[in-house]
């Protein structure tokens, strides 16, 4: 029972990661950058969500929404300001520039809502007074908050991929990962898709933000820099560029993190996590469902 | 010396030597004058560490081309055990200068034995995902001196991991586990941290002008073409990789030996990335670029104490616009144009030198 207990925790938090992951894993894909600033984005729209609904009484999903809105705009903002301009630079110039955008957004975080933690009301209420299922004559209760974020996850994988795969936007989206130029000659926008890539990128960290803080209410303006590295990880693990590997990436992670702290230690958890992740890409260095690049000669 | 004779690489480094000299002199005038405010005096220690650190990873990055993300895991690794050793050898020895250089050899060698052993898996892969495994090393590094005990009677040293379960005669403990390492001997000196600053100078600069060297650079600009001449890819990339590692172990003893307490989560991402900007900002390969860089932005935050609690955000949108400046095209052409005059100016005198 605690096995599956556990096994569950570990999926839900995997859920998280993988949300997260997503953003990554797209933004990798078009851009080729690592956008580190990520991170903070989830930390962002944890905070919209707490305002909206605990300052201003708006309903959980209206929270929600809110902040997803936010974050997108933010997402497009930050792209159109810091990384557009450099979109011919070499990417380490890139990279730098995301790590002050990180930093930009977790210091104006700290000057508006102080680094005093705040306490992250669940969005998930409760049902007839319970916060979760009791299962086997309650040897095993689930709270709601892990099974919305499981479904949660499954949702938004699920119409990922059918936009990626299915509509033209997302025939565009793959087009311009392959080739920038290929596809700006075939008549697709790359600015327009580039942009569109961070918006989604920038709503699902919102999600993500709001999921995360649900599971662990604590809210400070680092809350995103941690599941960010991890979600990274977790994207890289997956094979970066690949949005059911960021999804495989994201669970596998949570579970292992779960198990680790469960079994092993709590102290050297993270430590787990990496080593395993270590192993995973000196065994298939490009990833889990990573594609094999030949290099040209 | 005659600085028209020389070559252009000789006169690049000879400047670099001469700038931190004559920096290191006006520094030492002014601090014993009471020039400078005692903030920025108790800077001064970790600026030098910061340069160390800076340096040593621009040999990855710059030198060698591969993005590390774990550079303060070897920082870590090199002050604990380098710490360590300066309390043993502390004992014994009262010179602190013998001490520090002691304290260095160890922390230098065993940051150099975590380089090799990361080393060896980690250069097999490329890129980005060499960059994310550097940062999982990184991050493991701290998880494990976060939960290493140390203690010292009278038989020696003893360890032990996760849990306290040291069994000593007396003695004390060195490391806590996440408590870090209290009473460290504060020997580290303005002076100490020049003197490493010279002597990773004169490694860096006389290995990128070896053969060695001209092999690194070559797997770095196209590691094709460098094996198809016999360049031996894992033993050069290996190479560069290590000293870069044993150079940031002894940065770390610098830094740690300034504090009287220092724990592992000092040493996490955010050191790494803070140092990876000074590189990058620097300029790639630029050792001088590195050393100003490193400097410039370890004091910023000093000097934008009157903005207080803006400083740090001063501090990121510094980062963004510079970024934005050095490699837009349309502001660099901006940019160029407005200072053109100098440009000129100068540009004519170095083609007749070079």
């Amino acid at each position: 029972m605690e096995f599956l207990f556990n096994l569950i925790s570990g999926i839900s938090l995997g859920s998280i990661y993988a949300i997260i992951a997503l953003g990554y894993t797209m933004v990798y894909g078009i851009a080729k950058m690592l956008n580190f600033a990520h991170g903070d984005v989830i930390m962002v729209g944890a905070y919209i969500c707490f305002f909206a609904t605990m300052r201003f009484g708006m309903p959980p999903l209206a929270g929600v929404l809110l902040s997803m809105v936010v974050c997108t705009m933010l997402g497009i903002i930050i792209e159109r300001l810091a990384y557009k301009p450099l979109r011919q630079a070499p990417a380490l110039a890139v990279l730098i520039t995301a790590i002050g955008m990180s930093y930009f957004l977790q210091n104006s975080a700290q000057l508006l809502w102080t680094s005093s933690p705040k306490v992250f009301q669940s969005v998930v209420g409760t049902i007839n007074g319970q916060t979760g299922l009791k299962l086997f004559d309650g040897a095993l209760s689930v709270s709601y908050v892990t099974i919305v974020t499981i479904i949660v996850c499954v949702i938004i994988m699920l119409a990922l991929v059918t936009f990626v795969n299915k509509t033209k936007t997302g025939k565009a989206m793959r087009a311009v990962s392959e080739d920038k130029g290929a596809a700006q000659l075939m008549g697709i926008n790359v600015n327009t898709t580039i942009s569109l890539t961070f918006a989604i990128g920038s709503a699902l960290a919102a999600v993500a933000g709001v999921l995360l803080c649900s599971a662990y209410p604590t809210l400070v303006p680092t809350t995103g820099a941690m599941p960010g590295i991890k979600a990274f990880t977790a994207a890289v693990f997956g094979g970066i560029g690949s949005i059911p590997g960021a999804l495989i990436g994201g669970i596998l992670l949570g579970i292992i993190e779960i198990f680790a702290k469960a079994y092993i230690t709590t102290q050297l958890s993270d430590a787990i996590v990496f080593a395993v992740l270590i192993v995973v890409l000196l065994v298939k260095p490009t990833g889990l469902l990573g594609k094999k690049v030949s290099e040209k000669v | 010396m005659n600085l028209k004779t020389m070559n252009k690489t000789t006169r690049s480094n000879f400047i670099t030597y001469a700038m931190v000299i004559v920096a290191f002199v006006v520094v030492q005038a002014m601090a014993s004058t009471g020039g400078i405010s005692s903030s920025l005096k108790g800077q001064l220690v970790p600026i030098c560490a910061y340069i160390v650190m800076a340096i040593s990873l621009n040999l990855t990055v710059g030198v060698l081309g591969e993005l590390s993300l774990g550079h303060a895991g070897f920082m870590s690794v090199g002050a604990f055990s380098g710490v360590i050793a300066a309390i043993y050898f502390g004992q014994t020895i009262e010179n602190t200068a013998v001490v520090m250089i002691l304290a260095m050899a160890v922390g230098g060698f065993f940051a150099a034995v975590v380089g090799v052993l990361v080393g060896v898996p980690v250069l097999r892969l490329s890129g980005d995902y060499l960059a994310i495994v550097t940062l999982a090393f990184g991050e493991i590094i701290k998880g494990i001196v976060n939960n290493l005990y140390v203690g010292m009677d009278a038989n020696g040293l003893h360890f032990c991991m996760i849990k306290n379960t040291l069994e000593m005669e007396g003695g004390k403990m060195l490391l806590n586990g996440p408590m870090g390492l209290t009473g460290i001997p504060r020997i580290a000196t303005f002076t100490m941290g020049f003197v490493l600053i010279m002597v990773c100078l004169i490694v860096i600069f006389n290995l990128v002008n070896s053969k060695s060297g001209r092999a690194i650079m070559a797997l770095r600009d196209n590691k094709i073409a460098a094996q198809s001449v016999g360049i031996n890819v894992t033993s050069y990339k290996l190479m560069a990789f290590v000293i870069s590692a044993a150079m940031a172990g002894m940065a770390g003893v610098l830094f740690a030996t300034n504090f009287s307490t220092v724990v592992a989560s000092k040493f996490d991402i955010n050191t790494s990335i803070l140092v990876l900007v000074f590189v990058v900002l620097g300029g790639l390969g630029n050792m001088r670029g590195s050393i100003i860089a490193a400097t410039v932005l370890t004091v910023l935050p000093e000097v934008l104490r009157e903005f207080s609690e803006y400083r740090m955000l001063v501090y990121a949108i510094v980062l963004i616009v510079m970024m934005l400046a050095t490699n837009n095209p349309t502001l660099k052409n901006a940019i160029s144009n407005f200072t053109g005059k100098f440009k000129r100016n100068s540009g004519k005198g170095e083609k007749v030198n070079g």
